[in-house]
């Protein structure tokens, strides 16, 4: 078993999510223990020599996201896998990630915080640090699986993502998607699509601009390539003073993934043009809506649904067209509201957006609490 | 070596951006000059990588070569993936004592303790100098600076024993009152395999010299030329008659098995394992 072979495998999320980075060509992986994210280093370590790849282990999260972006400059797919806390000390260089537009993917398997918290428990409380983590103006792109399936196409995805557009992109888990079991379907691999970042001409000097995603050369390949943090031109030399350099420079690396919000976004959705009340969820949460919609609409209610597998860019249009057919959209979330706001904004006022939050111990949020607030709304009527 | 030595013909056309009288173009050009009698004709089989202070400067991006500037202390990790996945490189870091013995002391310990295949160069100036001279992990014990106006009440960290200690193939130290010997432990560490660390201690005038009261770079140079001691003699003065001294040269040179080498069996022997 070099690469997996075409097949249904029974697999932990973990397990899934390292074989596919594998399979998307991952031969870099760098990562620090922490719950509930330690599976996919374990399984990385594990099979990365047997494809020629490298595992290691850093001193900390710090190292590890910096050994993993040394690693993409070097010509590798590279990754890394943490949880909450260590997501915390990752932000410095996925900003610089993103400043020097170095393709690798970041696992974040949600763990209940802040700090230390509830460290075996699941929660959803990521989804803004993952969008706002670093300091300046960036824009993040961030998937969300719901099932270890998920955990195996979304993780490809990530890198696809990653070497396409030139940046960081986040796979944000959390520990109930990474550590259930389920049946994995492994396509053949003609049906894979492996996307690789654009190599640059023999004669080509400009890896940081002049078209919307650049080519990227490898060190010692011969290309003499400056990369730094620092505000820099198209030729990675730093100008750390003109305004217009900066402009330029940090609304590209924004505009390259604002720009192309219809082909990021990605989700499943269901009845959203004939619904009264719709629900927006993502991530574990979303399992519990399949049956609290089908229930409801069982009792009568005329229920739709979007389920986020993208949540940043967060695709505004799609909200605001379920906002238009439905009454009230509700929002279950294991945090203290956090889309809960994004999708209000998107909705503009067409629709009423209401919560469901559920924080500690790990608890989800059943398909009965999502059931009994649809019905009680619809009942309610506009008010 | 037909061709004179001229550091123009490794360096990018731009200005360099160090200040009057900084130790910066001294450890610049001992390295270059090192490069230069190892035969090499041009950077192309090198690697830079530098953090965040004056001294990750020297070859970011002014070296007509690969340079990678990562975030402040983290040039060491950066360097490791860059390593680990080109092992035919020849990685440098070069950083100042804020980058690598204060805010990145944890990488450094730890690729000593792997024995990672990478040459540092630390440029000590005791200070952190881009920000204006505040006391830095490496600041002489009552030395004045912006942060400790009335003399520096912590001892300094002795970073040639911490790298030797944590298990690095070859440490040396040398200032910039010794170009020669600098640039000789350079080529040694360039032809040697896994962890290698030189120091050098170097003169700031701008933002450590005139408040630790030298007039101009020259005393500096001066200062260090004068309580510069070598190893042997060092080993038998007690510790207060050491404190203002700076003790220079090779402090270990070993061949201990390097990372590059274990990782890269550990994947031949994975790969043997998974076709029988």
């Amino acid at each position: 078993m070099k690469t997996v072979k075409h097949g249904t495998y029974f697999w932990q999320g973990s397990e899934a999510c390292a074989e596919a980075a594998i399979l998307a060509g991952c031969r870099f992986f760098a990562g620090y223990p922490i719950t509930p994210a330690s599976e996919i280093a374990e399984n990385l370590a594990k099979r990365l020599p047997q494809v020629g790849g490298i595992p290691i282990q850093m001193e900390d999260e710090i190292a590890s996201i910096g050994a993993v972006i040394g690693a993409s400059w070097a010509g590798a797919k590279a990754m890394t896998a943490t949880s909450g806390p260590g997501f915390s000390l990752m932000q410095e260089n996925i900003g610089y990630a993103f400043m020097t537009e170095t393709p690798c993917v970041i696992v974040d398997v949600q763990r209940a915080g802040p700090s230390t918290g509830q460290a075996t428990k699941c929660a959803q409380g990521d989804v803004m640090q993952a969008r706002w983590g670093t300091h300046g103006d960036y824009s993040a792109m961030v998937l969300s699986p719901n099932s270890p399936q998920e955990m195996f196409t979304l993780t490809m995805r990530a890198f696809n993502l990653a070497e396409k557009y030139r940046t960081p992109v986040i796979l944000l888990s959390d520990e109930v998607v990474a550590h259930m079991r389920e049946k994995v379907a492994v396509p053949p691999v003609e049906k894979i699509e492996i996307i690789n970042r654009k190599k640059p001409k023999a004669d080509e000097k400009a890896f940081f601009g002049l078209v919307e995603v650049p080519p990227m050369p490898a060190v010692g390949e011969g290309f003499k390539v400056a990369v730094t943090g620092s505000t820099h031109d198209e030729y990675g030399i730093r100008f750390t003073s003109d305004p217009k350099v900066h402009r330029r420079l940090v609304e590209r690396l924004n505009n390259k993934i604002q720009n192309h919000i219809e082909e990021i976004a990605d989700l499943e959705s269901y009845n959203v043009e004939d619904c009264k009340i719709g629900v927006v969820s993502y991530g574990c949460t979303s399992r519990a809506v399949y049956e609290a919609v089908e229930n409801a609409e069982a009792q009568g209610v005329k229920t739709g649904y979007v389920r986020l597998k993208t949540l940043w860019p967060f695709p505004e249009k799609t909200i605001k067209k379920l906002a238009e057919k439905a009454e009230k959209i509700i929002v279950p979330e294991m945090n203290l509201r956090q889309i809960f706001y994004e999708v209000e904004r998107a909705a503009e006022g067409k629709a009423k957006v209401i919560p469901i939050n559920k924080i500690g111990g790990g608890e989800l949020i059943t398909p009965e609490e999502i059931m009994h607030k649809i019905l009680e709304e619809a009942k309610k009527g506009d008010g | 070596m037909a061709e004179k030595f001229s550091v123009k013909k490794y360096l990018r056309d731009l200005k360099l951006p160090f200040c009057p009288g900084c130790g910066a173009f001294a450890v610049m050009d001992a390295f270059l000059k090192a490069v230069y009698e190892l035969g090499y004709e041009d950077l192309s089989r090198f690697v830079f990588c530098s953090g965040i202070g004056c001294a990750s400067w020297i070859p970011s991006p002014y070296f007509m070569a690969d340079s990678i500037h990562t975030p402040h202390g983290r040039s060491i990790p950066v360097a490791t993936g860059v390593k680990l996945l080109k092992p035919d490189l020849n990685v440098v870091v070069f950083g100042g004592d804020g980058d690598i013995a204060g805010i990145g002391l944890s990488h450094f310990i730890h690729a000593a303790r792997r024995n990672l295949d990478i040459l540092v160069i630390m440029v000590n100036n005791m200070v952190y100098g881009m920000t204006g001279g505040q006391v830095a992990p490496t600041t002489p014990l009552k030395a004045k600076t912006t942060t400790t106006p009335y003399g520096s009440f912590e001892y300094p960290l002795d970073m040639a024993k911490l790298a030797a200690a944590a298990g690095a193939n070859y440490v040396a130290r040398w200032t910039t009152a010794h170009p020669n010997q600098l640039k000789e432990a350079i080529k040694k560490a360039i032809q040697t395999k896994g962890f290698r660390f030189i120091e050098a201690v170097s003169q700031c005038p701008t933002a450590y010299g005139r408040r630790a009261g030298f007039k101009n770079a020259g005393e500096m140079i001066k200062w260090f030329r004068e309580n510069a001691i070598p190893l042997w003699q060092a080993e038998k003065l007690d510790e207060d008659s050491l404190a203002q001294k700076i003790v220079v040269g090779e402090f270990v040179e070993r061949k201990r098995p390097t990372l590059v080498e274990a990782v890269y069996r550990i994947i031949e022997e994975a790969q043997k394992t998974e076709e029988n």
